[in-house]
């Protein structure tokens, strides 16, 4: 899952403290529903990412629990206060334990 | 062939009420209610006159105006566009060495953004060493068994989609620009009676649903022209991107018929006359569809 | 009007046909479900019931299609260290499995989100917002789920 790339775009990098950053992200998943059935008939497994993210400097802002009712390539729009500068740490966790991440920087002057 | 995740498989039975009066021109439409009309946006005027005057439409309109608001929203920004993380790893893979000769795509072609602009809008093209058109997806694997010295890669490999997507992105905006005089005639021709020919057991042809019927109800799905622009599309239904010949095959299949192969010569003349039909609509790959 | 959870006491009691028509809601999804909704519902609120309001789900009245479906979710909080919005969890009651996603939000966050959600057929969505001192509140949308000629 290393070459997952996801898509993360921040309205601004820079705010005020106290000002609010919209996030949006977009990662390449199939999000198998674990209700689907091959051609043969038999149930194709349940393989989603389960959980995601959004830290700063290893604080969770907003996070989420995934059901197989997330619609593949999981979309995420949402909005931080941040207190401090630092990295903004994006996380996927998949069925199978396997990570995919992603880092921006933001400043809070 | 995968069964759907929630699967909704009244298809056929929309279909059949169709063809209730298979041969009647002017099939009634499911009169939609008030609320379903007025959240449907008006299709018309969003169109452009047809470029030839053998055109079947008063207006030549984009399937994008047949969608919903909020269909048309996901498209309308890049960013939450999820077909763009085809167009991403297409991108990825334009530079990517593959195959015996030690090339990547942009070992001949350069940058993509200068080499390719307009390029695929005016696909299907005539290729005179094999003396038949060839769509974009044949000419990439074409570029890849002969410079590339690479394997071919196969008609719905994500990565086949995603280089289709790729290139016809950078002719984004631009009218679709096919050809079809000269050799590509018969070709026009064979595209167009196969267009008009009804098929399967509910006995409709692609002009059942497309040129009569378009702006009006099937069951609950809105009917477009049947523009080929948008294409590879990200389908809503399939979460992924759908090139035009696996679309055209799933058409098929909904009027139970068996349908023509992916690549099949029938499939590239009925792109062909399609890509006709929509003749200066914009290339909008990756579109967003239902 | 009332909370979703109070029309399903209603059936209970009996006079759940008229509730439910008074609602516009259909009676359509496995039983085996709704209970699972409920009970994914009791165990998120811990046991409270929840007030309408506060939360707002937003959603197409009628959806594209099923499988991709946009919905944002927000809170009428203040997002302060004192007030704020633990937790909203979104369940569809006419889903093979009710659970949809849970947002889980903090001072530093606004009470906001979107997402893109699979939907079986028409039904009932549900988001039900904890709030850092336990109350719960909760808004309802139905979406319609269409079987397409071809789309679907």
């Amino acid at each position: 899952m290393a070459d997952v790339k996801p898509r993360i775009k921040l309205d601004k990098k820079e705010v005020a403290q106290g000002g609010v950053i919209e996030v949006k992200t977009l990662v390449s998943h199939t999000m198998e529903s674990g209700q689907r059935k091959d051609k043969d008939g038999k149930t194709i497994p349940r393989k989603i990412l389960n959980t995601f993210t959004c830290d700063l400097n290893g604080k969770t802002l907003f996070s989420a629990n995934l059901e197989s009712a997330v619609s593949a390539n999981p979309y995420f729009q949402f909005k931080i206060r941040p207190e401090e500068s630092g990295t903004l740490t994006f996380t996927w966790t998949d069925d199978d334990g396997s990570k995919i991440q992603a880092t921006e920087q933001i400043k809070v002057a | 062939m995968m069964v759907h995740p929630y699967p909704l498989a009244l298809t056929a039975i929309a279909l059949v009420a169709l063809a209730v009066a298979p041969h009647a021109q002017d099939m009634p439409s499911a009169a939609p209610s008030a609320k379903e009309a007025s959240e449907r946006p008006a299709w018309q005027a969003h169109g452009l006159k047809p470029q030839s005057p053998d055109s079947p439409f008063e207006e030549v309109v984009s399937g994008l105006y047949f969608r919903s608001k909020e269909t048309q929203d996901m498209q309308a920004d890049d960013f939450n566009n999820p077909g763009f993380l085809a167009v991403e790893q297409g991108e990825e893979l334009w530079s990517k060495v593959d195959g015996a000769a030690g090339k990547s795509c942009a070992s001949c072609h350069d940058a993509a953004s200068t080499s390719m602009k307009g390029v695929a809008a005016a696909y299907p093209k005539w290729n005179g060493k094999l003396a038949k058109p060839v769509n974009l997806e044949q000419r990439i694997d074409i570029c890849r068994t002969g410079a590339l010295k690479a394997e071919p890669w196969a008609f719905g490999s994500p990565e086949l989609t995603a280089m289709t997507a790729y290139i016809r992105n950078q002719s984004r905006g631009m009218p679709v620009a096919v050809k079809v005089d000269g050799p590509m005639t018969p070709w026009f021709e064979r595209g167009k009676a196969l267009y008009y020919q009804r098929n399967g057991q509910l006995d409709l042809a692609c002009a059942s649903c497309h040129e009569k019927n378009h702006g009006k109800y099937l069951r609950a799905d809105f009917l477009s022209q049947g523009q080929s622009n948008g294409f590879p599309v990200y389908r809503l239904r399939d979460q992924r991107l759908v090139p035009l010949h696996e679309r055209m095959e799933g058409c098929m299949q909904d009027v139970r018929a068996t349908p023509f192969k992916p690549l099949s010569d029938e499939f590239l003349a009925l792109e062909t006359y399609v890509a006709w039909r929509g003749l200066g609509l914009p290339v909008e790959t990756p579109a967003v569809r239902n | 009007m009332t909370s979703p959870f109070n029309r399903r006491q209603a059936l209970a009691l009996g006079t759940g046909a008229v509730a439910a028509a008074a609602l516009g809601l259909r009676a359509g999804p496995a039983l085996a479900a709704k209970a699972a909704t409920d009970e994914a519902i009791k165990a998120f609120t811990r046991g409270r019931e929840p007030v309408r309001g506060k939360v707002k789900l937003e959603l197409p009245e009628i959806a594209e299609n099923g499988n991709t479906v946009p919905m944002t979710v927000s809170v009428d909080a203040p997002m302060t260290k004192d007030s704020f919005v633990e937790e909203v969890m979104i369940v569809a009651e006419g889903n093979p499995n009710p659970g949809v996603i849970s947002f889980h939000f903090t001072p530093s966050s606004v009470a906001e989100a979107n997402t893109r959600i699979r939907l079986a057929e028409t039904q009932n969505v549900i988001a039900v917002a904890r709030m850092n001192d336990g109350s719960v509140f909760s808004d309802v949308k139905q979406v319609k789920v269409t079987i397409g000629g071809c789309g679907g």
